[in-house]
């Protein structure tokens, strides 16, 4: 039995995140192929895959880094209308700033290393047009304690932080401005063991607290299986099977998911 | 009496890519459960008990059949409802209770138990405080509610585990062995919080390894052996 979006439904909720037949290609490589994705509000998507799947640059896609050959996006939030990827420049880097949040594997990408931690937290708040010192300086602090950074290193920059904690500068940079979306590329990979239950548990908990949607890609099923509510499966830029964590990781139906579940340690 | 779940024809086999083949589970399974009824699944093992128990509870997809369902919301069928609806539905009217504790590292046993109550919207405090009753009910002691499952023996995390599948009431329930390997104080105490929910109106669809632990909730038994489907009152067996 196949699922299909026509699903029988009973509850009214609409999808906060739709992505829709989203295709991309590279010279003569398709990184992207027809993939469309949903999340609901307070939901956590995970999607999964190996190296080259499309997986990262679906997730950029959703960040607005990046723009599609076709397909649509759309996010159900007030003031937020149409297809997103036709957004000028700076309309872009305003919705970005200020609904969506995002932590990246590297953090040299999310971060600047020699700026003071809460600098780089507060520049996230400056984008969105905060101006006052005090104020900067207050939200930038409860954004750190949220993400629970430790307080006497604030201005501390992330280049002398471990990696653990960088993670967390990230997730206060995100999370800074109460994003509806938070989109979390392989966020905990590279981190020991300890730290990436530290990271995984604080995000569980900002998004029980916190109701933030939120879309995870990450190789580890282990990391998805703790955090995600439903799971995409992809491979070379197509979306092979989507449906409920626990129904994904105990019943998968494709071939390359049984392969995938049954190689997990 | 109502029907809360109404399954016809509810069949499952899973495809082993890798082998290249296909082993069937149960097939064309037909029966219902009235609120407040309490429906034994029997069979020897392989006979599909737990499987029809989780494809109740859509962690395993159906290939055929129905599994209709009367929420608070409307009727919905189980087997084909969209994925968001059956997460919706797991918070609030389906439980499904295992002897197994899926515990997140570095959470205590009081907010894991606490997490059903706060995320349907009670006060943490006020969950707190059911959270300890509820653990207190079923004999964990208070020096470990704070403390974190993921290094308690088995038998205090299924303490933990019952103790948190049990806390809201829900519609329909499904019980997979929750007596497994519990001490005499746990067990007692389950039957006693599973007899509250079921005339609380709660249906129940349960394996039990030693069914004479619940025999007196007993109201039906289903038999799963291939062949040799078939439903009975409770007072024409021995269980």
């Amino acid at each position: 039995m196949t699922l299909t979006l026509d699903a029988p439904r009973i509850f009214q909720t609409k999808p906060l995140l739709s992505v829709d037949n989203v295709s991309k290609s590279y010279g003569a490589v398709h990184a992207l192929r027809d993939v469309s994705a949903i999340a609901y509000p307070g939901e956590v998507l995970g999607i999964v895959g190996e190296s080259g799947s499309g997986k990262s640059t679906l997730l950029r896609m959703m960040n607005l880094e990046e723009i599609p050959d076709k397909g649509r996006y759309t996010l159900d939030l007030p003031d937020v209308s149409g297809n997103l990827f036709d957004l000028d420049r700076f309309a872009r880097r305003m919705l970005c700033a200020t609904r969506i949040g995002i932590v990246y594997q590297n953090p040299h990408l999310g971060l600047l290393m020699k700026h003071s931690s809460s600098g780089n937290v507060a520049e996230r708040l400056l984008v969105a047009g905060e101006r006052s010192f005090a104020t900067l300086r207050a939200k930038a602090t409860t954004a750190l304690e949220a993400s629970e950074f430790p307080l006497e290193r604030l201005d501390a920059p992330p280049i002398e932080l471990s990696g653990g904690m960088q993670q967390r500068v990230q997730l206060a940079k995100a999370i800074a401005l109460e994003p509806a979306l938070l989109l979390l590329d392989e966020p905990t990979t590279g981190l020991d063991v300890s730290v990436q239950a530290l990271v995984l548990d604080t995000l569980k908990r900002l998004q029980q607290d916190r109701q933030i949607t939120m879309v995870i890609v990450s190789h580890d099923l282990g990391v998805i299986r703790t955090l995600a509510d439903r799971v995409m499966v992809m491979r070379r830029g197509e979306v092979v099977e989507a449906g409920l964590a626990d129904q994904i990781f105990q019943d998968p139906q494709h071939a390359y998911t049984q392969q995938l579940v049954h190689a997990k340690l | 009496m109502t029907a809360v779940l109404e399954i016809e024809g509810l069949t499952k086999a899973f495809t082993l890519h890798h082998l290249g083949n296909r082993i069937g589970a149960f097939s064309d399974i037909t029966f219902s459960v009235d609120a407040g009824e309490f429906v034994l699944l029997k069979g020897a093992n392989g006979a599909g008990k737990s499987t029809l128990l989780r494809t109740l509870y859509r962690s395993y997809l159906p290939q055929a059949g129905q599994v209709r369902f009367q929420s608070a919301h409307g009727e919905i069928d189980l087997a084909r409802a969209a994925e968001v609806d059956i997460a919706h539905l797991r918070r609030t009217e389906i439980g499904f209770v295992t002897q197994f504790l899926t515990a997140r590292p570095r959470v205590s046993a009081e907010a894991i138990v606490a997490e059903p109550l706060r995320l349907s919207g009670v006060a943490p405090e006020r969950a707190l405080e059911q959270a300890r009753e509820a653990l207190e009910l079923f004999g964990v002691k208070p020096d470990l509610w704070q403390a974190y499952p993921t290094t308690f023996s088995g038998g205090e995390q299924q303490k933990v585990n019952l103790a948190r599948a049990l806390i809201l009431p829900q519609k329909l329930l499904l019980l997979d062995e929750p007596t497994a390997s519990l001490d005499a104080k746990a067990r007692a105490a389950l039957v006693t919080r599973l007899a509250e929910l079921k005339s609380g109106g709660a249906a129940m669809i349960g394996v039990f390894h030693h069914p004479g632990d619940v025999e007196h909730l007993i109201d039906r038994i289903v038999d799963l052996t291939p062949d040799h489907f078939v439903e009975k009152d409770h007072t024409d067996v021995a269980v």
